[in-house]
């Protein structure tokens, strides 16, 4: 009886952790992987309109797409070089303002007072909002002729006598980085203060004796404090403003202008408008690889830093 | 770690290590899944709900049909009971779904990429031999054609828009339409102004009609919509003799014809000035037509379905009039491309019988007829009048228009690209303008020329 039980337990403990994992490794398999996998594999055939109804029968393309993708001097590479340019600009200005204001909030807000809760949960807004809703009132709002934003700007202020577009021409991307940052910062308020509340209010107290101005405070107990917060929201933030597609998919609809060209949108159109699945691909490989040499220097710099400090 | 809670300078002094390694591996985590999110994201939105249930032996059919009413709520209204009838008389009931001109493309890609499609689908006949060269759709051959009452039934140029010259066509018209010149009679006569019969007429009297004062514009242009766009580049470049692709169906954007013609349309807006920069924004046709029944505009181009949308917000019959898009003295007269709405049936459909008597029933006089007049269409019939507008004059134009006026869209493989790329850099051209920019021939030129890269490195 009790050699039976001591018998049987290793090998139940030997599998019952992967059995447990199971469900979750398939999961992700199915989810990010296989994708993934058919991503990279249909970026090296050509899959275009002739074959999408049987992918087998698509013939293969060596790096052709890639070819296509990095020739700048062809319509299709010099399209993509500079929707990258955009789009680094898009991400740097969106994710900087998103987290200034999450961080003013939030610190903002730390001192308790009356109705510190409802503005909280305004703040909040936003982010709970379904995107779609939110982009398209927005886009709504931005409209020439009938948009809030023009009927105060032109009709109640008067700051212009000519209605300026928001949509197209050169406006688009300050329209597009404001209705980001707008789904984005609350995002980065609620992290940071969530990282707030470990802050022990008594480092806090001892500064001030010590005659340390909120500046100074804010520079030398909150700032590092938050750092291990920082490191992932910063990251995060920058990855999903670079990869966002619903922000220029709702907001510009199938009339996108030049300059609110963003990577994941311009890929979808190389795709979707020309039936050129294989050329797509071979872009979002590319976007792929990027993204993993930015996060991978990322994360080997503030490794290091943190092991100096 | 420590017994008492671990106060902030406590873990900054002694947990830096610990926490490092911990933060590091969030940090990946955090950043892996964000990746593998980007990377699918691009893979392809696949939009829910392809499949309304195509199984097997209960006799149901999708359909998917275009949006040709005021609106998608009214093409259901209008098509409801037409599909009831159908029901009562086979037994076969349809799955019906009413899509909009700015997502069916991509419906019916998706649809062709998963293989979860519908049974029969409404397309733009203009996509028809785009859609062929996929091979998804099922061919009507002497077979399948016989079953729908034979193609001696459909008018010779209505059917030939149905796929490549000499193959068994992929779809078989369902809606006629040629694009028309409709102006408001009052602003003309108020102004003193006949009809124009030419370009240069059109535009005169699009310029004496501008009156800011009155917020009244000459004319409405679809000019952010690329598929409205691409027609008139079509049209443009059709009257100047150009055309868009070679016998081997090699694209021919660049030529001066073409870059002349579309130039001359973005001129209407640039040089002169007898349409609202807004007009860069609107998307869609419905917008411009709207302008046009609000009475802002005087003028529109547009496809007779304009009809129903111009009723539908105040304007009656006889208050417009429509006469066949002009061409520039000395140009061809070609006012319209032979446009229309296609049917097709997806090949790997499980009711191939059931979708064959669909597409008869619905290509049959009397469903026609029944059709024609919500959806202010032409008829695809031999011997059918138009039955879309009690205007007998505004009728026989159309029908005018349609069968002697009207050149096709390119019946090649290359077609749908045809229409992205080059609408597009017309609404960008547009945009340009709109918000005061200039574009010369030579910017055409550029810009018709990327759009001919993009075609070439996907063919």
């Amino acid at each position: 009886m009790t050699r039976a039980t001591t018998q049987r337990r290793p090998g139940l403990s030997r599998r019952l952790p992967y059995l447990l994992l199971a469900p979750a490794v398939l999961l992700e398999l199915l989810i990010h992987i296989v994708p993934m996998l058919v991503g990279i594999w249909m970026s090296f055939v050509k899959l275009t309109k002739f074959f999408i109804a049987n992918w087998s029968a698509a013939p293969w393309a060596g790096f052709g797409n890639y070819r296509l993708a990095v020739d700048v001097d062809n319509a299709v590479g010099a399209g993509l070089l500079k929707s990258f340019g955009v789009t680094i600009a898009f991400s740097l200005i969106t994710l900087a303002i998103s987290w200034g204001l999450g961080m003013a909030a939030a610190v903002a807000l730390q001192p308790p007072f009356r109705g510190r809760s409802v503005v909280r949960t305004l703040f909040l807004v936003p982010y709970a909002l379904p995107a779609y809703a939110g982009i398209l009132t927005w886009n709504f709002m931005l409209q020439r002729d009938t948009g809030a934003v023009n009927h105060v700007l032109v009709d109640n202020l008067g700051l212009t006598s000519d209605r300026p577009f928001w949509l197209i021409g050169g406006n688009a991307l300050a329209s597009l980085i404001t209705v980001a940052v707008w789904k984005l910062w609350p995002f980065a308020f609620l992290t940071l203060m969530a990282g707030l509340q470990s802050i022990p209010r008594d480092i806090y107290e001892a500064a001030s004796v010590d005659g340390a101005g909120s500046i100074r405070q804010w520079r030398n107990i909150t700032l590092p404090s938050l750092r291990p917060v920082n490191l992932v929201l910063v990251l995060v933030l920058f990855l999903w403003t670079f990869s966002d597609f619903n922000t220029p998919y709702v907001l510009f609809g199938t009339g996108q202008p030049p300059a609110g060209d963003l990577i994941t949108f311009h890929i979808y159109n190389a795709s979707f408008l020309t039936w050129n699945f294989g050329s797509g691909a071979a872009m979002s490989v590319l976007l792929l690889i990027f993204l993993m040499i930015v996060t991978g220097a990322y994360l080997l710099i503030t490794g290091r830093r943190s092991r100096r400090a | 770690m420590g017994r008492e809670p671990a106060s902030g300078s406590r873990r900054r002094l002694d947990g830096t290590r610990e926490s490092d390694v911990r933060l590091r591996s969030l940090v990946a985590a955090a950043a892996v899944s964000a990746l593998g999110i980007s990377l699918v994201a691009c893979g392809g939105s696949d939009s829910g709900g392809s499949d309304g249930g195509s199984g097997g032996g209960d006799q149901t059919l999708t359909y998917w049909a275009s949006n040709q009413g005021t609106s998608l709520d009214n093409d259901k209204e209008v098509l409801t009971p037409v599909l009831q009838k159908f029901t009562q008389e086979t037994g076969i009931k349809v799955n019906l779904e009413v899509i909009g001109w700015n997502d069916l493309q991509t419906r019916i890609q998706t649809a062709i990429t998963s293989g979860q499609s519908p049974d029969v689908v409404n397309i733009g006949n203009t996509w028809a031999a785009s859609l062929q060269a996929t091979e998804a759709f099922l061919p009507f051959d002497g077979d399948a054609m016989s079953a729908i009452g034979g193609k001696d039934k459909f008018v010779p140029t209505a059917l030939a828009t149905g796929g490549k010259e000499g193959t068994d066509p992929t779809s078989v018209p369902l809606y006629g339409l040629a694009y028309g010149l409709y102006y408001n009679k009052a602003m003309f006569a108020a102004a003193g102004l006949q009809p124009p019969k030419t370009w240069e007429e059109m535009v005169t009297a699009a310029q004496k009609l501008t009156i800011p004062a009155k917020k009244q514009w000459g004319m409405a242009l679809a000019a952010g919509s690329y598929t409205e766009n691409v027609h008139f580049a079509f049209i443009n470049g059709a009257q100047n003799g150009a055309d868009w692709f070679d016998a081997q169906g090699k694209p021919t954007f660049t030529s001066d014809g073409n870059v002349q013609g579309v130039l001359r349309y973005l001129d209407l807006m640039q040089k002169d000035k007898v349409a609202n920069p807004s007009n860069a924004q609107y998307d869609n046709g419905t917008k411009s037509v709207n302008d046009f029944a609000t009475k802002k505009v005087a003028m529109v181009i547009n496809q007779n379905n304009a009809d129903s949308s111009i009723v539908a917000n105040g304007m009656k019959v006889g208050e417009y009039g429509v006469v066949p898009f002009p061409s520039p003295s000395g140009g061809k007269q070609v006012a319209s491309h032979v446009a229309g709405i296609n049917l097709s049936i997806f090949k790997n459909t499980k009711n191939k019988d059931a979708a064959l008597k669909f597409v008869k029933y619905m290509t049959d006089a009397p469903t026609q007829t029944t059709l024609g007049k919500p959806f202010a269409s032409l008829p695809v019939l031999k011997d059918a009048k138009p039955v879309f507008t009690t205007d007998a004059a505004e009728a026989a134009i159309f029908q005018e228009v349609y069968n002697k006026m009207s050149k096709p869209l390119p019946l090649v493989p290359a077609e749908d690209q045809f229409e992205s790329t080059v609408g597009k850099a017309m609404n960008a051209m547009f945009a340009k303008i709109a918000t005061g920019g200039t574009v010369s021939a030579e910017d055409v030129k550029t810009a018709l020329k990327t759009a001919e890269d993009q075609v070439a490195a996907s063919s």
